[in-house]
């Protein structure tokens, strides 16, 4: 934004890991149940309760870590961050220190000023809190009501180097690391139900400076956009403060999603001394070679792998293959439908077309269509037979989508059947030619393009089943005879 | 002889011949209750839910226990019988859930018979720093019963229990039992689930049994040891059958001799007793050798490092959310977190929370935690050096026999009362105290026999074999 | 030694308020506990590893499966107060936001 300073952002990324159970008890993890039903002695902290670990959640966390190559601790242990709020209810989280369980690793964003290396400083498993909520409005609420349904849910936290300089890496960096989350099918990095969250470091220092500046956080950005539009607002406010010689103050600050500003939260300062000791209640974990080689064998294909071999498999354009890949759900329709219909080009024509439309259209995920790769491919198969045109192939496209039908009962039970009965298709062509003399007599002075007006009167005539390659060849044919 | 005075096995024994029943039993306990804890005061709450008519000798799936009573110290979380920790904070705690000593009791054919008292949260030497009330030393009317497992010993040397369980984090088991005059074996670290015991601190605390006899000790042992999935500290381990080890044979057995220990000033009788025990083992023909060891100093100094480190962040929970006291004197959200817990917490237990946030503090933890840690790996590398020569070791459980109450106000007087136990859960293995006398004021002396990891078997043969030796039948303090 | 300044500052981590009395008291017991904890510094321990776990375990694990959890009435039975079955506190002013 600026020849003159140099921004600097670190992030901070929360996710809950999609376990079954808890991180150290048994009670469900499902979002959205009445408050305090999913809960038990562990995740209330009552006396003398014990946490014991989740081995789904180690090996998730295991997942990530590999997948955003980094380093697996040998020798890792558990500890507890101690401070008091109404949503900790042990009063300390079980956390991860000095030792946790994914270091050093790193994700290389694209931007418009070319290809930027971002390292991972860590990833450490630790618990989620409660959730508070205020009792009636904020203003005549004399209450808060505590609901411990997610405390306990696991969650990976992944901390980046301040290796981040515009607030558009920073997004790019959260979009690779969502895709590969749910490439890996650990999280659902849902933002809205909480389960992705993202607090970031922000400070600028004039170029050629190599102490960083007075670095502020920024919390409660709510969608990617929230984050790129808050950095970008401190990045200005911080670029002001610099130049008037006033002082930036090392604080929290929220975003205010309505007036689109950030905002101090002071107070939060006075307790940062979180008094760190290794967790008695749970045992270290050591992973020796051959169960990190055992996760790493199974990781599924990541995103930017899949996309080259997209690319180098199925010869369609870097384009095509990066939207393709953008989730594994949409890959995998992808190539389901290569599978049975070998056009990788034509398949990804109607993935990235007719299938997105609808489900940006429809605001739907994948998994709530109907539709699937096997009756894509056999659509497919029936335009090229010459069954359906093109044309209504997108009404019967709709219809799969909608209900999982086969293309084949839906073209026979709408009458869809493209009309290629050489009789029947050169009685309308007569007719039309009749209908239209000066079209006919602009043609034959050369003017060729009017031929597509008059196919397109036959489509109209026939509800769009004419096959129109054959309706061309009859007018082209028809018109030399005159 | 009535049948509050008998010992656990003897009372197993009449049952299993048929001699006794069940219901005499529980009603001579119960009659000896009602007559003399006005007095001792070792229950903070009896089970009124034993249904007498009802009991049963047979059909539990163990059947150690047949039916008897067990008195558990209230630290341990009992479902529908209040779980205090003898704290203002749990004063009306009613847990939903039962510890799994206490399944397992139960599971044993052992009923609930009370919750015996204790300092606050089982931090402190003498009962006193119980928030209801103190427990009295059966043995002497204005006389401690130790702590904090304080009122489990007296509850059993006053006959008002047959056993009892209490939890060890720097010798409260040993402690009281020795001036209580009845037996307490702390048991190695992770041999007993933890799960249900109120923390004090984590890495030290283990439960274990209070009983008149070395015998009763081996079946309580065959009841509680065992890996519990609901403890990722507990270990699996081919626990023994701990009774085919009441053996009377010390025969080549070798047994040091803490030179560190014995070189430290302490009471002139305590001594005199404990060393005249060892010649006995010895003369039955235990090896006997002295030893040098770490001083035992070191090991207090490193254990109020960990032990209030950790209890700072156990006891946060209690913060009026939840459980628990809240204030009535609460404007605002840390109103309700610092009255309630200054309302709730006894001075001791403040004292030990503040030791423990400073040392965990910004700028501290490598001067006090690491350090403190590190010297743990000494002393823990030094008994197990010590373990590969010798069997067991011993000393005196305690520097003296029961003090006064309220004789000790100073606080640092009262940690010194520690010194002999403590080693033993810094390093995590196991020991008892086991009677080998009285002083002239007619009060108990303690005999303390520590062994390596998981070997408590020995323990128990060596202390049967003392017991017979010593043949100290179990006595019983003139309680009116 | 801890001075008065300290302890007050140490309280206020651990949520204890304590009198004026108390804070003297506590800094005059504190510095004694600490000068007797200062005998450690006689034992060399440079190049020992700290202690954590007594007992050698390791990987102590369970498997990602769920069960019943505790009903609700229990849940909420113990709390000294309550609303709509959750756990009722004073209002969270927002300079108490974490």
């Amino acid at each position: 934004m600026d020849n003159k300073y140099e921004t600097i952002i670190g992030l901070e990324v929360h996710v809950q890991l999609d376990t079954d159970s808890k991180i150290f008890c048994s009670c469900s993890t499902e979002f959205g149940r009445e408050p305090n039903t999913n809960t038990c002695p562990i995740c209330l902290g009552l006396p003398g309760s014990l946490p014991v670990l989740n081995k789904k959640a180690v090996d998730y966390l295991l997942m990530t870590g590999l997948a955003l190559n980094c380093e697996i601790a040998s020798y890792s242990k558990f500890d507890r961050k101690n401070y008091f709020y109404p949503d900790l209810p042990k009063a300390y989280q079980i956390s991860q220190y000095d030792l946790p369980l994914a270091k050093n690793g790193h994700i290389n964003v694209k931007t418009k000023e070319g290809e930027h290396r971002i390292g991972i400083t860590r990833i450490h498993l630790e618990e989620d809190a409660g959730k508070l909520i205020h009792e009636g409005s904020i203003d005549s609420s004399s209450g808060s009501l505590v609901d411990y349904n997610r405390t306990g849910v696991p969650l990976a936290e992944i901390v980046s180097e301040p290796d981040i300089r515009t607030p558009e890496q920073a997004r790019e960096y959260l979009k690779h690391l969502k895709k590969t989350l749910e490439y890996l099918k650990v999280s659902d990095c849902n933002m809205e139900e909480g389960s992705l969250r993202c607090d970031a470091n922000i400070s600028l220092r004039p170029y050629g400076q190599k102490e960083f500046g007075t670095k502020v956080e920024l919390k409660n950005m709510n969608s990617f956009k929230a984050i790129e539009k808050a950095l970008e607002y401190e990045q200005k406010r911080q670029r002001k403060f610099i130049e008037s010689n006033k002082d930036i103050i090392q604080e929290t600050r929220t975003w205010d999603e309505n007036k689109n500003i950030t905002i101090s939260m002071r107070g939060k300062e006075e307790a940062n001394d979180y008094r760190y000791f290794p967790e008695p209640d749970l045992v270290p974990i050591e992973i020796d070679q051959e169960s990190e080689s055992k996760i790493k064998d199974n990781l599924p294909e990541l995103p930017n792998k899949r996309k080259n071999r997209f690319i180098n498999k199925y010869n369609i354009p870097e384009y095509d293959a990066e939207v393709l890949t953008d989730t594994r759900e949409l890959a995998d329709f992808f190539e389901d439908c290569v599978l049975e219909y070998n056009d990788p080009k034509e398949v990804s024509n109607w993935v990235m077309g007719e299938f997105l439309r609808l489900i940006n259209e429809e605001k739907m995920s994948i998994s709530d269509t109907k539709i699937n790769g096997k009756l894509l491919a056999d659509m497919l198969k029936l335009i090229e037979k010459g069954t359906i045109s093109t044309k209504i192939a997108k009404t019967v496209f709709a219809e799969i989508f909608y209900t999982g039908k086969s293309p084949k009962d839906i073209v026979e039970e709408k009458g869809l059947k493209q009309i290629s009965d050489q009789d029947k298709l050169e009685e309308i062509v007569k007719d039309i030619i009749a209908d239209n003399p000066d079209v006919i007599e602009d043609i034959k002075n050369g003017k060729d393009r009017a031929i597509g007006f008059l196919v397109g009167q036959v489509m109209k005539e026939t509800k769009g089943k004419a096959n129109p390659q054959m309706v061309n060849k009859m007018f082209k044919e028809k018109i030399k005879q005159i | 002889m009535e049948l509050y005075k008998c010992s656990l096995s003897e009372l197993i024994k009449m049952l299993k011949e048929n001699r006794v029943k069940l219901k005499d039993i529980h009603e001579s306990i119960s009659f000896r209750i009602s007559n003399v804890d006005k007095r001792i005061k070792a229950f903070v709450s009896l089970n009124n839910n034993i249904k007498i008519d009802q009991l049963k000798t047979k059909d539990y799936i163990d059947d150690y226990l047949k039916g008897l009573p067990v008195a558990f110290k209230d630290n341990m979380s009992t479902e529908g019988i209040k779980t205090t920790c003898s704290s203002k904070m749990l004063k009306k705690y009613n847990p939903p859930y039962d510890a799994t000593v206490v399944k397992k009791v139960k599971k044993s054919g052992g009923i609930i018979l009370g919750k015996t008292n204790m300092d606050e949260y089982a931090m402190g030497s003498s009962t006193e720093n119980s928030a209801f009330f103190p427990t009295v030393n059966p043995w002497g009317k204005n006389r401690v019963p130790g702590g904090s497992s304080g009122g489990s010993a007296a509850a059993v040397a006053a006959g008002m229990a047959p056993v009892a369980l209490g939890s060890d984090t720097g010798g409260s088991i040993r402690q009281p039992a020795s001036f209580c005059g009845v037996v307490g074996l702390k048991p190695t670290y992770g041999a007993v689930s933890r799960y249900g015991l109120v923390a004090f601190a984590s890495s030290l605390d283990q439960i274990g049994p209070l009983a008149k006899k070395v015998d009763d000790i081996a079946i309580m042992m065959n009841v509680i040891t065992g890996k519990d999935k609901n403890d990722s500290t507990s270990i699996n381990n081919n626990y023994p059958d701990y009774t085919k080890y009441l053996k009377n044979d010390v025969k080549g057995m070798k047994i040091g001799i803490p030179n560190q220990y014995f070189e430290m000033e302490f009471d002139d009788q305590v001594r005199n007793s404990v060393i005249s025990a060892v010649k006995k083992l010895e003369e039955a023909g235990a090896e006997v050798k002295k030893v040098d060891v770490t001083g035992a100093e070191y090991a207090l100094a490193a254990y109020y490092i960990i032990a209030t480190a950790e209890a700072s962040s156990n006891l946060a929970r209690y913060d009026g959310v939840r459980y628990g006291l809240r204030s009535d004197n609460v404007n605002n959200l840390r109103d309700m977190f610092s009255e309630t817990r200054k309302e709730g917490f006894g001075e001791e237990v403040k004292r030990r929370i503040m030791l423990g946030t400073y040392v965990l503090s910004a700028g501290y933890y490598d001067d006090f935690y690491l350090k403190a840690q590190k010297v743990r790996t000494l002393i823990k590398n030094d008994f197990n050096k010590i373990f590969k020569e010798f069997d067991l070791m011993v000393s005196p459980t305690t520097p003296s026999t029961a003090f006064k109450l309220g004789e000790k106000r100073d606080p640092l007087e009262m940690y010194a009362a520690d010194i002999f136990t403590v080693p033993v859960n810094i390093a995590g293995i196991p020991a008892i105290s086991i009677p080998c006398g009285f002083d002239n004021k007619g009060l108990p002396i303690g005999f303390q026999i520590m062994g390596p990891h998981f070997k408590e078997e020995k323990i128990i043969q060596a202390a049967y074999t003392l017991e017979k030796i010593l043949n100290l039948d179990i006595k019983y303090p003139e309680l009116k | 030694m801890i001075d008065q300044k300290e302890v007050k500052y140490i309280a206020n981590l651990a949520s204890l308020k304590l009198s004026e009395d108390q804070v003297k008291k506590f800094s005059k017991q504190l510095s004694d506990i600490l000068d007797y904890i200062e005998k450690l510094d006689e034992l060399k321990t440079d190049n020992i590893r700290p202690t954590s776990y007594t007992v050698p375990v390791k990987n102590v694990l369970r498997d990602d499966v769920v069960k019943d959890s505790l009903d609700i009435k229990k849940v909420l039975k113990n709390a000294p107060e309550r609303s709509n079955n959750q756990f009722r506190v004073p209002k969270i002013m927002d300079e108490e936001k974490k």
